[in-house]
């Protein structure tokens, strides 16, 4: 009785009592179901247009906050360290095209996926080597991202936002909305629509894949920077950061491979339930669940719908 | 010229199915298994034996477990290295609360509880296909990591959340704890993974493997066969476990001597799944070649540079060690995305035709 | 197992599918349809492209289940019945696009149709010795008589994905052969073959038919190969029934004249 009282009483009795907190908690879920969703969103922009289950997106992360890091440190002014970062994703997007995805063109899925497992051990031993193993910190006042601390009186008690996670948020929603346009609007956008519908289909109205494949590198190299830099301000650079990578890939069970607004709405079911499920539940078992329960969150929802929240059904075609 | 089969007619179809058709390659393999058990005591030092064979070995095993359930039954799993936890930490429990029994019975029996607990994380595919699959099996390793580190009683409360293998013997010689040698410790393992894989070999030649490839193949086919899915998809879950079970309980009892949480991270799932695949999916002789590459690798990039008397700082060689590996990974998937297997089968058929390809 | 069916005597009817209806979303793929398939011959079942034949299959064996209606066979009814449930009820099928296991050979592909017939334990599969190599070779036995009734002994050890076309659909017809059935489903069988490989497919299900006595449902294009082949012919039009009968009363029903050749409006 009094397990069922600790499951199913007492977690709601504390949200009822301290409402403050519960939001409190929500929004902490929230912005790190944000950078998930980041994560994701970078991942679903390769898989879509190449097909490719893109291992290494929670290592760009890493890989670009620890080039912009670490070309500041070296005495770039932050701004043109920026655009020096910017340029290190295109020239990764583009070895990437030409070393990996070109000559691994038709293989299976698994042989892609190792391909880029490999990758993520290739670019983890690159960034020690030349940024160093050690963790930094991001450039956050270099950049003029606020760092301050806002105080909003809500039922008698503070809520406390940070106004980084602030920025983060704004940041993530305007990267999603510009994305949008310009797959909706520009030629590109269309180009590369028509290569995630159909390969040969895009071959055959001359369409070049090898360059589209470099474009969607580049584009999740950059959302990856932006990941990157919110997610450093947050914590530090290091790559401890590929723990969140691997957190990215609920979220996509959740929201499906290929569905860019699965990759929102999964990364923050996933980023609130687990921070509401660690604070209010955690204890029951000990604390430390966050590490497992996307996972949980992520298979139990699969179990009932296979497809994820967006895609469609499947019909096996015989 | 000397790999021929010419003259060796098959009456039978028993001859026609055995597992080593031609003379050359039954003669092949026992001069191999001889070297094994004679040829490298005699010759490897304590180093090599400790830090090559045994692991390798050991790797080995794990890399068929995985290969059982990638390679032949055609689903994908990064869970590997939470599977070996398991079994390494049931036969730490199941040693310590019955040290009379001797170690082998129970880390023989401990890949049982493996397999159990990969047939529980076996169940999503019955609905979850490909990468999917793969993704959820993520779910398995960081579960059973969390219980590894939080529930106090697999470790019998041990203060430092590390399991240790004790001493225990075999005819009245060490082979685990601090006083076993590498040479008792070498000839368990060997023991262990031949006739280990002997099962496997076994198991993926007959009707069962066959099925196994029926459902990776095309599963509405094998449906339509009269293959019930789950069955068979859990089944190879669950012999794949084992075999990973059993190759981490050799690890902690045979190889490490103790174990912390962390040495069954998903780090060693992806270790053991680069072997497979390296090695050649769907191959016995490739989950050999496989945990070779991968494990002698980075030993040798290691110790390469004393060889030329070149000095480099051990950080230097840790990361450049982690390109080189990421890089050849690469590579290899470029050059045989099929595995060193299938470079070894090429490299037979040409034996075969030696020197006159014509 | 097929030993353990009592044989349908020929002429009665072995599987009847009644008022099926199956529809996908919104997109009524069958409305319907009803017809039966009597022991021993050999029906076929036409119609233009998407006319739902495929799916017809598809409902009897268990892969679809139909919203409305219910397949009758060996005097059941079962809905919701899996595909393995049909096969071991002796429902054989081949595919219209090859299904066969690509990294196997055409040995093992024919082995995998033995599959339900074997017996042997996991505790004597690890062994590989005495009743589980026993029975292994017994089935081998058979799986050769196959080889040679379809005449593809070259190709015994041969990887299925490295096969041509023709080929692939007689290894496949062999895999289907080889769980013995007694309804065997045919999908297209001489799809995409040339003259000589259709007379030679012709061949072998009239052989199907005379040496096992299996019944036989096949779905064809071809109008000359099912005029000769079948027995009487169902035609499909848009998931609806148009016409059923003989090849002949088939072939002068103006509906299905209608149906190949459009309507004159």
């Amino acid at each position: 009785m009094d397990l069922l009282a600790a499951i199913f009483v007492d977690p709601f009795v504390r949200m009822g009592t301290n409402p403050t907190f519960l939001i409190q908690v929500i929004w902490e879920g929230f912005v790190s179901g944000v950078l998930y969703a980041l994560v994701a969103l970078g991942f679903v922009l390769i898989f879509k247009a190449s097909g490719v289950f893109n291992f290494a997106q929670g290592i760009m992360v890493v890989f670009a906050a620890l080039a912009l890091v670490g070309l500041h440190e070296a005495g770039v002014p932050a701004w043109p360290a920026l655009a020096a970062a910017i340029g290190i994703m295109l020239i990764l997007a583009i070895g990437i095209e030409r070393v990996v995805l070109r000559p691994l063109v038709n293989q299976p899925d698994i042989i892609l996926l190792m391909a880029t497992i490999g990758l993520t051990r290739f670019l983890v031993g690159l960034g020690e080597m030349v940024f160093g193993g050690e963790p930094k910190v991001m450039i956050t006042e270099a950049l003029g991202i606020p760092t301050g601390i806002l105080r909003l009186p809500l039922f008698e008690k503070n809520l406390i936002l940070k106004e980084i996670d602030i920025t983060a948020a704004v940041v993530a929603i305007l990267m999603v909305t510009f994305l949008g346009v310009f797959f909706a609007r520009t030629k590109i956008g269309r180009a590369l629509r028509a290569v995630a519908d159909d390969h040969q289909a895009a071959l055959s109205v001359g369409i070049s894949l090898n360059r589209i494949w470099v474009i969607v590198w580049f584009a999740a190299g950059i959302v990856a920077l932006v990941t990157g830099i919110m997610w450093g301000a947050r914590s530090q650079v290091s790559f401890d950061l590929e723990v969140i990578a691997l957190k990215a890939l609920p979220v996509l069970i959740l929201g499906g491979f290929t569905s860019v607004p699965g990759a929102i709405v999964g990364g923050l079911m996933i980023g609130i339930g687990e921070k509401v499920g660690e604070i209010y539940w955690g204890r029951l078992l000990g604390g430390g669940i966050e590490s497992w329960l996307a996972y949980l969150i992520a298979l139990a929802f699969l179990l009932f719908r296979p497809q994820g929240l967006f895609g469609e059904k499947i019909i096996e075609r015989v | 010229m000397f790999y021929r089969e010419v003259g060796q007619f098959k009456s039978t179809y028993a001859a026609d199915m055995a597992i080593f058709p031609i003379r050359q390659d039954r003669i092949g393999i026992m001069a191999i298994l001889a070297a094994a058990a004679v040829g490298v005591p005699l010759i490897a030092n304590d180093f090599v034996l400790a830090s090559i064979m045994i692991p390798g070995l050991i790797f080995t095993l794990a890399a068929i477990g995985l290969n059982i359930l990638t390679g032949y039954a055609g689903q994908i799993s990064l869970g590997t290295g939470a599977f070996m936890g398991v079994g390494a930490y049931a036969a730490f429990k199941l040693a310590s609360a019955f040290p009379q029994v001797n170690v082998i019975v129970w880390i023989l029996l401990s890949g049982v509880f493996s397999a159990g607990v990969g047939v529980v994380f076996g169940l999503p595919s019955l609905r979850i296909k490909g990468l999917y699959l793969a993704v959820t099996t993520l779910a398995a390793q960081f579960f059973l990591d969390w219980c590894f580190v939080r529930v106090g009683w697999l470790t019998d409360y041990s203060s430092s959340g590390a399991i240790e293998a004790a001493r225990r013997s075999l005819f009245g010689v060490a082979i685990s704890g601090p006083e076993a040698t590498p040479l008792s410790r070498y000839f368990v393992v060997l023991g262990l993974v031949v006739f280990l894989t002997f099962i496997a070999s076994n198991l993926v030649h007959g009707r069962i493997g066959r099925t196994w490839m029926m459902v990776r193949d095309m599963d509405i086919a094998a449906e339509l066969m009269g293959v019930r899915l789950l069955p068979a998809k859990l089944l190879a879950f669950a012999v794949s476990s084992y075999f990973a079970g059993v190759a981490g309980a050799m690890m902690v009892f045979f190889w490490l001597g103790a174990a912390e949480p962390s040495a069954f991270s998903i780090s060693l799932s992806f270790q053991v799944l680069f072997m497979v695949i390296i090695g050649g999916l769907g191959s016995m002789i490739g989950s050999y070649f496989g945990a070779a590459f991968i494990w002698a690798l980075p030993v040798l990039i290691k110790f390469a540079p004393n060889l030329f008397g070149v000095e480099i700082q051990s950080a230097t060689v840790e990361h450049a060690n982690s390109m080189i590996v990421g890089a050849l990974i690469i590579f290899f998937l470029i050059v045989e995305p099929h595995g060193l297997a299938r470079l070894w089968a090429v490299a037979k058929q040409k034996l075969r035709v030696w020197p006159f390809p014509w | 197992m097929r030993s353990s069916l009592l044989p349908i005597e020929k002429g009665r009817q072995i599987l009847q599918v009644e008022n099926i209806s199956l529809s996908f979303g919104g997109v009524n793929a069958l409305t319907d349809v009803s017809f039966d398939i009597l022991a021993g011959e050999v029906r076929a079942i036409i119609g233009p492209n998407g006319a739902g034949k495929t799916s017809m299959l598809n409902v009897i064996n268990g892969f679809y289940h139909p919203q409305v209606g219910r397949v009758i066979h060996r005097g059941e009814a079962r809905t919701g019945r899996k595909p393995h449930e049909a096969a071991r009820r002796g429902i054989g099928r081949t595919f219209q696009n090859v299904a066969l296991f690509k990294g196997l050979s055409t040995l093992d592909n024919i082995m995998a149709g033995r599959t339900l017939k074997m017996s042997r334990g996991f505790f004597w599969q690890c062994l590989r010795f005495g009743p589980a190599l026993n029975e292994e070779i017994d089935h081998r036995r058979k799986v050769e008589e196959i080889i040679d009734f379809l005449e593809i002994e070259h190709i015994r050890k041969v990887p299925v994905g490295k096969l041509p076309y023709g080929l692939k659909k007689r290894v496949e017809l062999g895999r289907a052969l080889a769980q013995e059935p007694e309804l065997l489903l045919l999908d297209e069988p001489m799809a995409g073959m040339n003259l000589e490989e259709k007379e030679d497919m012709s061949r072998f299900i009239l052989d199907i038919r005379e040496t096992f006595g299996t019944t036989i449902a096949l779905i064809e294009h071809d109008m000359g190969v099912v005029m000769d082949l079948s027995d009487r012919v169902v035609v499909l039009e848009y998931g609806r029934k148009i016409a059923d009968g003989t090849p002949d009363e088939v072939q002068n029903d103006q509906t299905v004249i209608d149906a190949y050749l459009g309507r004159s409006h």
